[in-house]
C-alpha cells in the first residue's frame, strides 16, 4: 500500500470537510450565545447545506477517489448528495416552526441534523466497508437523538428509543456481515470484493445476507420494518419528514452501490433475497395501510411500500434498473416533502392534527392547499400524468427487461391496493363535510408545497433532463 | 395550408378554459355564471377547432394525418399525435358532446359549480388525448389520466352511494389497466419503441402476443365493460351527475372499444385470431345475461346502464366479428350506441331534476303534461331497441350480419338479446311516459324547457340522420378500417400457411 499523495487528495471530500468544519463552527455558536440562537443556527445551517451543495457540483467531473480508493466521487455520488442535501435543506426550513415554540429552543437540531448529513454524504461515497459503516453510524446516532428531540413528550422518547435499540441490532448484523464477507474475501474493498466474488459460496452468500438484512432495516424493507410505524408517529413531525427522506437516499443509494459494484459476479443469489423484500415490502405497505387512523403512521406504511417499488429496480441489476431506482428516490423525496408540508399545515387552535379524519372537507376550507395534496396522493399512488406514475414507470420497465415477470405483476397489483387508501385520503377531503377551519399556512410550507407541488404535477411536460441526469449516474456504476 | 398544431389544440384547448374558470374567483352566483359561460365557450371553439380536422381530413387516405411529432421521454418514447380515420370520429364525438355535457349542467349542478366545470374540461383534454395519441405511454397517460376527474366528479357531485361507486370505479378500472402498463413495457423491449405506427408495422413474437393480448384484453374489457367485469358500470352510472353518466356512456366505454381497434387487432392479429371465441363467448352472455337484468331494474338509470352493456356486448362482437370478414363494420358500431345511450341518460336527468327521484314506480302518464319529452324520448328508446331508420339499427344490423358469418351460434344468441331489449326499453317507456297520470307528485310537471330541447333536439336529427344515411361516418374510417383489416388477414393467413407447409 502506497502513502503516495495521490492517494490522500483532500479535493474529492472538500464538501464533507466544509460540512464537519461548519456544523462545528455553528456548534460554537450556539453553545456559547445560548438558546436565543436557535433561529439563526438553523438560517445557517440552511446556508451551510446550499454552499455543500455547490461545492459537490463544483468538483472536478468524473470519477474521483481519495483516502486510498475507499471514498468515491461519481455521478452516482453527485446525485444521490443533490438530493440528500435538499432532502435534509428542505427539512430544516420544514422544522423553523417547529423550533419557534420557547419549550423547544434547542439548536443542537440544526446541528444534528447538519451531522446526519455528513453521514449520509460520506455513507453515498463510501466503497469500502469500513467507510460504509462510518457513514451509517454517523447518520444514524445523530438520528436517534433527533427523535427524541421533543424531550418533554413520551411518545418522541419512546421513538428515539426504540429506534436505537432496533437500530444497534442491525449495525450489529450490518457488521457481522461485513466481517464474514471480509473473512472469505481477504479485502474490505468493494472492487476488490468484485474482483474475489466470481461464485456464490456459502460464506459469501452467508456474510450477504446479514450486509443486506442490516441495509434493509436502514430503508425500512419487510422483514425489518417494525420500528417506521412507531417511530414516524411518535417524533416531531418535521423529524419525521427528515426521517422519511434523506435519510433513505442515502441508505438506497448504499444499497445500490453494494450490490452493483462489490457483488456484480453473484446477481442470482441477491436477486433472489431482494425480490422477496421487494415483494413483501409493497404488500406490506399496501395492506397494512388501509386500516391506519393517523396520517403519519401512514406514511410509514407508505413508505415502506415506496421503498419496496424502488427495490423492483435494484433487484433487476441492470444500468436500467439502477437508473429507476434514481428516478424513482428523486420523486419520492419530492413526493414525500411536499406530503409532509401539508401534514405540517394542518393545524387547529395551535395543535397539530394528525388523524384522516381532520382532513374531511379541506377542499372547501382550504381549496389549493387541498388540491396540492389530492395531486401529491394520486402521484403516490402512481396515477399518470403526474410524477409518482414515471417513478414506477422506471423501476417496472427494468424488471421487465430483467425478465422479473412475477415481481412486476404483483407490485402492479398491489401499487392499486395502495391506491385505495391514498383514495381514501381525498375522499375525506373533497366528499366529506368540512369540521372547521385550520391556521393560514405559514409562508415556508407555502413554498415547499408549491415546489414540491409544481414538480409533481408538471414532472410529465419535461422529464428529459432529470432521467438523463439518472441515467449518466446508473450508468456511473457500470465499468465501462 | 397553415402548420399550426391543430390537434394539441384541440387537445389542449380545454385546459386553458379550465386555467381561466380558475382565475375568475369568488363563489357567488356571478362566479358561477362565469364559470358556465366559460366552459361552455371553451367546449364550443374546441368543437369549431375539431371541425377543421374533419374539413381538411383526407378520406382515402389510411395514413394518420395532422401529425405532430416532438421529442419527450426516450429516444423511442415521444410526444407523438396523429388521427386516421377510426380514431378521428372518436375525437369529434368527444368534442361534440362536451357542450351537451355543460349544458345539461347548467341548472342540475350548483354545488361548487367552478370545480366542476373544471373538472370536465381537464377530462376533455384527456379524453381527446386517448384517441390522438400516437405513442403508448402517451396514450396510457391520457387513457388514466382520466380517471382522476372522472372520480371527483363521480364523488363530489354524485348520488348517495357516490363514495362506493366512485372508489369502484378508479379501483377496477386501475387494476385493468396496470396489467396493461406490463404488457406496454414488454413491448417496448420488443420493438425499442412505444410508437404506435411503428409497433404496428413490428412483427410480434407469438408468444407475447398472447400474453400482451391478454393484459391489454384485462384493460379494455374492464373499460367497455364487458362481462363478467361489468359490476362497476351500474354503480357509477346511477351514482354520477347526468352529464359524467353521458361521458361514461358516450366515451370513457368507447375507450375500450377504441383500444380494441387500435391496439388488439393491428399489433396481436394471430392472438386476436386465437381468442376470438373468447370476445364472442363473453358478448353473448354480457347481451342476453345483462338484457335480463336490465328487465328486472326499477330504478331508470340502472336499467339505461345495463342495457348500455348489452350494446357494448355488440360492439365487442362487431370488432372481432369485423376483419375475418373483410368487414367495414367494426368502428361504426362502436360510435352508434354513442349517440343513443348518450341522449338517454339526460331523458332520465330531466324528469330526476323535477322529481328527485328514478324510481319507475314513482312516474306514469307523462305524456299527458310533457308531449315534447314523451317524443324525443320514443325516438330514443326506439333507437335504443334498434329499430330501422334510427342509427341503433345500422350499428346492430352491421354487426349481427359480421358475426352471422364468423359464428351463427353467437349471432343467433346475440339475436335473441335484440328482443329483450325491445322488451326492457318498451316496457320502461310504457311504464314511465304511457298510462294515466294519477299520481300526485307528476300533476304539475313541465315540459321540456328550451334549454332542455336545445340539448335534446340535436341529438334526435343525428340518430334519425345516421340511421338513413350513415354514409359520412362510415367513408371517415372505410380507408383505414380497410387497411386494418387487410393487414389482420395477411398476418392470419401466413401463419395458417406455414403451418400447411410443416404439415
Amino acid at each position: 500500500m502506497s502513502f503516495s499523495s495521490a492517494g490522500y487528495q483532500l479535493l474529492p471530500v472538500l464538501p464533507e470537510l466544509v460540512l464537519a468544519v461548519g456544523a462545528m463552527a455553528l456548534l460554537m455558536l450556539g453553545a456559547y450565545r445560548g438558546e436565543g440562537m436557535t433561529r439563526t443556527v438553523t438560517a445557517l445551517a440552511v446556508v451551510l447545506l446550499v454552499v455543500v451543495g455547490a461545492l459537490e457540483l463544483m468538483l472536478p467531473a468524473g470519477k474521483l477517489t481519495t483516502f486510498g480508493g475507499s471514498f468515491i466521487v461519481d455521478d452516482f455520488a453527485r446525485f444521490l448528495k443533490i438530493l440528500a442535501i435538499i432532502g435534509s435543506a428542505v427539512t430544516l426550513i420544514l422544522s423553523t416552526e417547529f423550533l419557534s415554540d420557547p419549550s423547544r429552543r434547542i439548536f443542537e437540531y440544526a446541528i444534528l441534523v447538519l451531522l446526519s448529513t455528513l453521514g449520509m454524504m460520506v455513507l453515498i461515497s463510501a466503497a469500502d466497508l469500513i467507510m460504509l459503516y462510518l457513514g451509517l453510524e454517523l447518520m444514524s446516532l445523530a438520528l436517534y437523538v433527533v427523535a427524541a428531540s421533543n424531550r418533554d413528550n413520551a411518545k418522541s422518547t419512546e421513538a428515539g428509543l426504540k429506534y436505537f435499540v432496533l437500530g444497534a441490532l442491525s449495525s450489529g448484523m450490518l457488521l457481522y456481515g461485513a466481517s464474514l464477507i471480509y473473512g472469505f474475501t481477504g479485502t474490505v474493498e468493494f472492487a476488490g470484493i468484485a474482483a474475489a466474488v466470481k461464485t456464490g459460496s456459502v460464506g459469501i452468500v452467508f456474510g450477504l445476507v446479514f450486509l443486506l438484512a442490516g441495509l434493509c432495516f436502514k430503508v425500512s424493507a419487510v422483514p425489518f420494518h417494525m420500528w417506521t410505524p412507531d417511530v414516524y408517529e411518535g417524533a416531531p413531525t418535521p423529524v419525521t419528514a427528515f426521517f422519511a427522506s434523506a435519510p433513505k437516499v442515502a441508505a438506497l443509494a448504499v444499497f445500490t452501490r453494494v450490490t452493483l459494484t462489490a457483488f456484480p459476479g453473484i446477481v442470482p443469489q441477491w436477486q433472489q433475497i431482494l425480490v422477496f423484500v421487494a415483494i413483501a415490502s409493497m404488500a406490506l405497505g399496501s395492506f397494512a395501510a388501509i386500516g391506519q387512523k393517523n396520517i403519519k403512521r401512514l406514511m410509514a406504511y407508505s413508505s415502506i411500500g415506496h421503498m419496496g417499488f424502488a427495490l423492483v429496480g435494484l433487484a433487476s441489476g441492470t444500468v436500467e434498473g439502477a437508473q429507476g431506482v434514481l428516478v424513482y428516490i428523486a420523486i419520492y423525496v419530492a413526493m414525500t416533502l411536499g406530503t409532509f408540508a401539508v401534514i405540517l399545515s394542518m393545524k387547529r387552535a395551535g395543535q397539530p392534527m394528525e388523524q384522516i379524519s381532520d382532513f374531511s372537507g379541506l377542499s372547501r376550507t382550504n381549496p389549493l392547499l387541498a388540491f396540492f395534496f389530492a395531486m401529491l396522493l394520486f402521484s403516490l399512488a402512481g396515477i399518470p400524468p403526474l410524477a409518482g406514475f414515471f417513478a414506477k414507470w422506471y423501476v417496472f420497465v427494468a424488471a421487465i427487461k430483467a425478465g422479473l415477470f412475477t415481481l412486476a405483476v404483483v407490485g402492479v397489483l398491489t401499487s392499486v391496493v395502495g391506491a385505495f387508501y391514498y383514495l381514501t385520503i381525498i375522499k375525506v377531503m373533497y366528499f366529506d363535510e368540512p369540521t372547521g377551519d385550520i391556521e393560514p399556512m405559514r409562508i415556508e410550507l407555502r413554498t415547499v408545497l408549491a415546489v414540491a407541488g409544481i414538480f409533481n404535477i408538471f414532472f410529465f411536460v419535461y422529464p428529459g433532463p432529470l432521467v438523463s441526469v439518472a441515467t449518466t449516474a446508473a450508468k456511473s456504476l457500470f465499468p465501462g | 395550408m397553415t402548420t399550426w398544431p391543430v390537434l394539441s389544440v384541440v387537445t389542449f384547448l380545454p385546459v386553458i378554459g379550465a386555467l381561466a374558470i380558475y382565475l375568475t374567483r369568488g363563489d357567488d352566483e356571478a362566479a358561477r355564471r362565469n364559470a358556465r359561460w366559460i366552459a361552455l365557450w371553451t367546449t364550443l371553439v374546441t368543437f369549431a377547432v375539431s371541425l377543421i380536422l374533419v374539413w381538411r381530413f383526407d378520406a382515402s387516405s389510411a395514413d394518420f394525418q395532422f401529425v405532430e411529432k416532438a421529442n419527450w421521454l426516450a429516444s423511442g418514447i415521444t410526444y407523438h399525435m396523429g388521427v386516421d380515420g377510426i380514431s378521428l370520429p372518436f375525437v369529434i364525438l368527444t368534442t361534440a358532446l362536451m357542450p351537451f355535457c355543460i349544458v345539461a349542467s347548467w341548472k342540475s349542478i350548483t354545488l361548487r359549480v367552478r370545480e366542476y366545470m373544471m373538472a370536465f374540461l381537464l377530462l376533455e383534454t384527456l379524453m381527446v388525448g386517448t384517441f390522438s395519441a400516437l405513442d403508448l405511454v402517451l396514450f396510457y397517460l391520457f387513457f388514466e389520466g382520466g380517471l382522476i376527474p372522472m372520480f371527483l366528479i363521480i364523488g363530489v357531485w354524485g348520488g348517495p352511494r357516490r363514495v362506493y361507486a366512485s372508489f369502484k370505479f378508479f379501483l377496477y378500472t386501475l387494476l385493468g389497466s396496470v396489467l396493461m402498463l406490463l404488457a406496454i413495457m414488454a413491448l417496448y423491449w420488443n420493438a425499442g419503441t412505444t410508437d404506435i405506427p411503428m409497433l404496428i408495422k413490428t412483427a410480434v413474437p407469438r408468444g407475447l402476443q398472447t400474453w400482451a393480448w391478454l393484459a391489454f384484453f384485462a384493460s379494455f374489457a374492464v373499460k367497455m365493460p364487458m362481462w363478467p367485469v361489468h359490476t362497476w358500470l351500474p354503480d357509477a352510472h346511477v351514482e354520477a351527475p347526468t352529464a359524467g353518466s353521458v361521458i361514461l356512456a358516450a366515451i370513457m366505454l368507447k375507450m375500450g372499444g377504441y383500444g380494441f381497434l387500435r391496439f388488439s387487432l393491428p399489433m396481436f392479429p394471430l392472438a386476436s385470431h386465437d381468442f376470438a371465441w373468447l370476445i364472442f363467448s363473453l358478448s353473448a352472455i354480457a347481451i342476453i345475461y345483462t338484457s335480463l337484468v336490465a328487465l328486472m331494474q326499477e330504478d331508470i338509470k340502472k336499467l339505461i346502464a345495463y342495457s348500455s352493456i348489452a350494446h357494448m356486448g355488440f360492439v365487442t362482437m362487431g370488432i372481432f366479428a369485423g376483419p375475418p370478414q373483410r368487414l367495414a363494420g367494426g368502428a361504426f358500431p362502436t360510435n352508434s350506441p354513442g349517440t343513443v345511450s348518450v341522449a338517454l341518460f339526460p331523458c332520465v336527468g330531466i324528469v330526476y331534476d323535477r322529481l328527485h327521484t328514478r324510481e319507475i314506480a314513482a312516474y306514469g302518464g307523462l305524456v299527458n303534461r310533457m308531449p315534447l319529452y314523451a317524443l324525443v324520448f320514443m325516438v330514443f328508446t326506439m333507437a335504443n331497441v334498434g329499430l330501422p331508420g334510427t342509427s341503433g339499427f345500422v350499428g346492430e344490423f352491421m354487426t349481427l350480419l359480421g358475426t352471422f358469418k364468423v359464428s351463427i351460434p353467437t349471432a343467433t344468441f346475440a339475436t335473441l338479446g335484440v328482443i329483450l331489449s325491445a322488451g326492457y326499453a318498451l316496457w320502461l317507456y310504457r311504464k314511465v311516459v304511457f298510462g294515466a297520470l294519477t299520481k300526485p307528485s307528476l300533476a304539475s310537471i313541465k315540459d321540456l324547457t328550451w334549454r332542455e330541447s336545445l340539448l335534446l333536439f340535436p341529438l334526435v336529427a343525428l340518430t334519425i340522420l345516421f340511421g338513413v344515411y350513415p354514409k359520412p361516418v362510415l367513408d371517415m374510417s372505410a380507408a383505414s378500417v380497410q387497411q386494418l383489416v387487410n393487414n389482420y388477414n395477411t398476418a392470419v393467413t401466413a401463419v395458417k400457411e406455414a403451418a400447411l407447409v410443416v404439415q
